[in-house]
């Protein structure tokens, strides 16, 4: 019964009391929290909210001003970097590339981080094409990655973060993505999720930053809703993306439509005084 | 486009043969090379004087226009223009800007002002005038002016983080270093002005073995340790945060490379003078035909710009002999209208810094 449980604290991903100042700005501010393998996680909120930093400082690519950042107990910057590098990779929200490589070759640089005879069962080609299969973009293989469409781009470069965490070892791996359905169409935005889905049932940690809430509501196990970088709500989608709480955080009056099938989706109410809303939201952050 | 998905060997036994065929190509160069000049030479009679030279036998009375003139001029040619092509690609790879060559970081004007401040001040300053001590002292401080100039700038480039800052830096230094060469340009007499004009057009003239022996172990020291960033390199072009995602320390290895490049390109340009375009051209020659990987990359322009200085330099020497025409000429006449092709070819967009 408590085998699920039971994975023990030593395997998560924690972030304890993360502050990141930027000048005089506030960008997160007494973040607490664990995330466990096997699971996905969905970081929600406004813009500016802090969650492509709260991300970063997962990532070990941001440095906080306050509190750290602990995977199988050990601190980040504890880790070597291509230690750190072989246990999560990560999908930024735009990474630009000038340079003619082939499709392959840029994912290719995905498998940087292992020896260049490592031990991978399958090889590293072999590691390349099955992650180009698995982002959807088989059919892209070998094209010149300049020639790529925006979307396209964003299906090679997911791609490329697969193949740097393909083959787990002993201890699961992590990957996070930000704002990965940015730029894909709705297709390829459920494939993506999908596969994350899949990667979490092979025991990855996938903590993704979404925009759109009923992706979130449908593929995340845990949200995470963020605004002005406070930690407002971590739990269950249907807890965490409570309409009440995402109407005054976003400043718009959203509710819950419920489906045939008992899945439900977020849409904005259309006769609320969006006024009022507003003065909702002042007074709520003024509390918080 | 060209490169479509290769199994692992294909790809190694790509890089085998790319290299190996240029290895094939610079060979023939050389020989071509040390043929040519005042004294027309038969492949055959090269070969014999290279042979009888490297086994101990007694030497023939042309071997040494062979061993003591023309050797030394190629293997300096080889050494430079190895030096600015691979100097080239690093900093393209690290500025992710196939237009950056090595001069962006201070190096080339850096050297310029310091081989130029001896050139001028040398009288005043009592030091010999003797020929050989002189052009001896214009390498030392051609050197030590490359180098100081990169240090400055990346003492004030790495300030901010990331590239694009030491790039602006780069740029102030250049533009105060040629306000130096300017103002003593104004300040030299006629003799230094022939003097300071010809080596800013750049020469191998007078080459010998002593001079080789000078600038050869910083250039190869450079030329050995550059190709091992080449995963680095190819991480790099994604970025400084993607690089460090994919465990690499961009932080470490910004210095390290501006650090090698700059003391190879800085060897270079105190012994030849300043040589346009190698930097930049030779790079971009082979990424069209081999692609941007580093690690083919390095390697194959390093023997690429020894095969094409070797070859401009024999023309600087053959065309107008007894004359020589300075070979830096020669490259801007080859550089520039690459230059603008270039530039012309890439939409704008696609520059970035």
């Amino acid at each position: 019964m408590s085998v699920a449980i039971d994975s023990g604290p030593s395997d998560r991903l924690v972030a304890r009391d993360i502050h990141v100042r930027r000048g005089n700005r506030c960008i997160l501010q007494a973040v607490d929290l664990s995330v466990a393998p096997g699971r996905l996680l969905a970081l929600v909120g406004p813009n500016g909210a802090g969650k492509s930093s709260l991300l970063n400082v997962l990532a070990g690519l941001l440095v906080p001003s306050r509190g750290h950042v602990t995977l199988d107990d050990r601190p980040l910057d504890q880790w070597s970097p291509t230690a750190l590098a072989r246990r999560r990779a990560m999908l930024s929200q735009q990474v630009h590339l000038d340079f003619a490589f082939s499709t392959n070759e840029v994912v290719m640089l995905g498998r940087s981080p292992h020896p260049p005879n490592n031990s991978a069962v399958m090889g590293d080609q072999g590691i390349v094409e099955a992650a180009l299969r698995a982002a959807r973009a088989w059919e892209l293989r070998g094209r010149n990655y300049l020639d790529l469409s925006g979307g396209e781009q964003q299906r090679v470069q997911l791609a490329r973060v697969l193949a740097q965490v393909w083959e787990q070892h002993d201890e699961p791996s992590w990957v996070l993505l930000d704002e990965p359905e940015a730029g894909l169409d709705i297709a390829h935005q459920h494939f993506v999720l999908e596969h994350a889905r899949t990667l979490t049932r092979q025991g990855y940690g996938v903590i993704t930053v979404l925009h759109d809430l009923n992706l979130a509501a449908r593929y995340a196990d845990d949200v995470a809703l963020l605004a002005q970088g406070r930690l407002l709500h971590h739990g269950s989608p249907a807890y965490a993306l409570d309409p009440h709480t995402l109407s005054t955080v976003y400043g718009l009056p959203l509710r819950r439509i419920t489906l045939d099938d008992d899945e439900w989706i977020l849409v904005p109410s259309r006769s609320q005084d969006k006024g009022a809303a507003t003065e909702r939201v002042r007074r709520y952050l003024s509390r918080i | 486009m060209n490169s479509i998905a290769l199994p692992r060997s294909h790809a190694r036994s790509r890089r085998t043969l790319t290299l190996g065929g240029l290895v094939a190509l610079l060979t023939v160069t050389v020989l071509w090379s040390l043929c040519c000049g005042a004294m027309d030479l038969s492949v055959r009679e090269v070969i014999g004087a290279l042979g009888r030279w490297l086994s101990g036998q007694m030497a023939h009375s042309d071997d040494l226009v062979v061993l003591m003139l023309r050797l030394p001029r190629v293997l300096l040619a080889m050494l430079v223009g190895a030096a600015l092509a691979c100097g080239g690609t690093a900093m393209q790879g690290l500025f992710r800007n196939p237009l950056a060559d090595p001069g962006l970081v201070g190096v080339s004007a850096g050297a310029a002002l310091g081989a130029v401040t001896m050139i001028v001040l040398r009288g005043a300053l009592g030091l010999a005038q003797s020929a050989i001590t002189g052009s001896l002292a214009i390498t030392v401080t051609a050197f030590a002016g490359g180098l100081l100039a990169t240090a400055l700038v990346y003492v004030l480039g790495r300030r901010r983080q990331g590239v694009a800052t030491l790039l602006l830096a780069g740029v102030a230094i250049n533009a105060i270093a040629m306000a130096g060469i300017g103002l003593l340009t104004f300040l030299a007499n006629e003799n230094q002005l022939r003097d300071l004009t010809f080596w800013s057009l750049g020469s191998l003239g007078g080459t010998d073995w002593w001079r080789l022996a000078m600038v050869a172990p910083p250039i190869v020291f450079a030329l050995v340790l550059l190709p091992r960033s080449a995963r680095a390199l190819n991480a790099l072009l994604l970025g400084d945060a993607q690089a460090r995602l994919l465990g690499f320390r961009p932080e470490r290895l910004q210095p390290m490379l501006v650090a090698l490049v700059a003391l190879a390109v800085s060897a270079a340009v105190s012994v030849s003078g300043v040589i346009g375009f190698i930097g930049l051209v030779v790079p971009h020659l082979l990424r069209l035909a081999w692609g941007p990987d580093h690690r083919i990359l390095l390697p194959a322009s390093a023997l690429g710009g020894a095969m094409l200085l070797t070859v401009a330099d024999t023309l600087a020497r053959t065309i107008v002999a007894p004359a020589e025409l300075p070979i830096g000429v020669l490259t801007a006449l080859l550089g520039g209208p690459f230059f603008l092709w270039l530039m012309l070819r890439t939409r704008m967009g696609e520059v970035r810094v």
